[in-house]
């Protein structure tokens, strides 16, 4: 009950601040929407709907985790969170509270980015069902990190760390834009290492209709998201504790 | 009946003593207030009260339960409006009361009851619909103190309650105070000398983490020779009054 109390405001702070349509659903639209304009005129591979698509939509989850990361650390500025600390809230609600909310929010963009998709050419089938359902994992990564983000950083670190460094990290690491190949070497080791192209390559499998080639990719992304939740939690619940 | 039992209560940051070896007892019902000057230790006083940080040393009771060993219990029965207004500023006035509600986990009616209540004593039925984060400061403090006292709490902490208002909203908030003595035990921690003198039913003064005294602001004033509060203050700060 508290729990869910905490997560409907956390749900409401961060659906009434402008910055979440923007970034959440605007930015990600704009670029399905520029990209399929360029790949029209200029038609390169890694533009096409069904890579596309998938990218932008694991790319929309870095804002996730700008969402969450500057909510929580608002709240520690604010001493909004030192008021609830006084109250009977448990660490676990706290940690709920605050992830809960991203998830249907990281499906509904999912789904906006591809019903757009569709409108752009891209096939009807159930994969597209699949790869919302993928969503989730995913999503609980970038929820993750921002949990974590929030609980060591002040908002205007969030700004620059989440807004910035996180969502050109994602997109660089991860495929969406060039292919990492054409870079190769230590980028490219670099990047196989590190959970976001894992996703965007599950989300093209998935949409490719290709259900088994989620493998291994579904094991990187599960396991950075476990790693990223454990010290999420454990840095949260010292800056708790530091109150 | 006492409501708050402070021991020995001690807390050290490295080779920093905020709070040294402070030890008071505080009535039920009364308004008692923490005066000090910057870094005097009386946030830190209020924090390891409400649980916020742990003691180095020392304990509390707070209606006779123990700080270190029943903070679950502690925690319901106490309330803070910390220093900075600390609401929802995404919320409305009424979202924020219903969130404290839903976290203390009050019954529909319960609820009810109460929101009503503190709509009444707070003044704030005209702004029940706006957003908390578009309010003036004296209308944040004014719902700071309701979001405090939706769980009819036995002690509350007002940390710094009028800092930065004008003088209005400061007066009115003092009546708001001062309607609370009596019915909740009250920590109050101020800059404010001219706010600790008519609120206050006994002052503690803090300086480098000790109490210095404990009194009446009539007692203070007498021990310091001065019909001036604020005088009197300075006077025992500076070690003028032994």
């Amino acid at each position: 009950m508290r729990m869910l109390t905490f997560a409907i405001r956390n749900t409401k702070e961060i659906l009434r601040d402008p910055l979440t349509v923007i970034f959440g659903l605007g930015f990600p639209l704009i670029l399905i929407l520029l990209l399929s304009a360029i790949q029209a005129s200029i038609p390169v591979q890694l533009f096409e709907i069904t890579r596309l698509a998938p990218g932008i939509v694991v790319f929309g989850l870095s804002f996730m985790t700008l969402f969450s990361a500057t909510l929580i650390s608002k709240d520690r500025k604010s001493s909004f969170l030192q008021r609830l600390y006084t109250t009977p809230m448990t660490a676990m609600d706290f940690v709920l509270g605050y992830a809960l909310p991203i998830i249907p929010f990281a499906v509904a963009q999912s789904f906006i980015c591809y019903t757009v998709a569709v409108l752009l050419g891209l096939e009807i089938s159930v994969s597209i069902l699949t790869a919302i359902l993928f969503i989730v994992p995913i999503s609980l990564l970038y929820v993750a990190l921002g949990l974590l983000f929030g609980s060591i950083l002040t908002d205007k670190q969030v700004g620059g760390i989440c807004g910035a460094l996180l969502t050109n990290l994602s997109a660089w690491l991860s495929g969406i834009w060039f292919d990492l190949k054409l870079v190769g070497g230590a980028f490219e080791d670099i990047a196989h290492m590190l959970p976001f192209v894992h996703a965007v390559e599950m989300e093209r499998e998935i949409i490719a209709g290709n259900i088994a080639g989620i493998f291994p990719h579904l094991w990187w992304v599960l396991g950075y998201a476990a790693l990223t939740t454990t010290i999420a939690v454990l840095l949260f619940l010292r800056q708790m504790k530091k109150q | 009946m006492q409501a708050i039992k402070i021991q020995g209560l001690t807390k050290k940051y490295k080779d920093i003593t905020a709070v040294d070896d402070l030890s008071l007892s505080i009535e039920s019902g009364e308004l008692f207030s923490l005066l000090g000057v910057n870094g005097a230790g009386k946030t830190t006083t209020i924090k390891m009260l409400c649980g916020l940080i742990q003691p180095t040393d020392g304990d509390a009771f707070l209606m006779g339960h123990s700080l270190r060993s029943d903070s679950a219990i502690v925690k319901s029965i106490i309330a803070v409006s910390p220093q900075e207004t600390a609401v929802a500023h995404g919320l409305t006035v009424k979202e924020n009361l219903e969130l404290m509600c839903g976290v203390h986990g009050l019954g529909a009616d319960k609820k009810k009851e109460r929101m009503s209540q503190l709509t009444e004593l707070l003044g704030i039925k005209d702004v029940l619909q706006r957003k908390a984060g578009k309010l003036s400061g004296g209308w944040q403090r004014r719902l700071s103190i309701a979001m405090a006292l939706i769980s009819e709490p036995e002690i509350l902490f007002l940390d710094e309650p009028t800092l930065g208002l004008d003088v209005i909203a400061r007066s009115e908030l003092w009546s708001v105070i001062s309607s609370l003595k009596g019915k909740v035990t009250t920590v109050l921690t101020t800059h404010y000398m001219q706010e600790a003198e008519a609120l206050s039913d006994r002052i503690g003064i803090m300086k480098d983490g000790r109490l210095l005294l404990t009194g009446t602001a009539d007692d203070i004033k007498r021990m310091a020779a001065t019909d001036n509060f604020e005088e009197a203050f300075i006077r025992i700060v500076k070690g003028e009054i032994k």
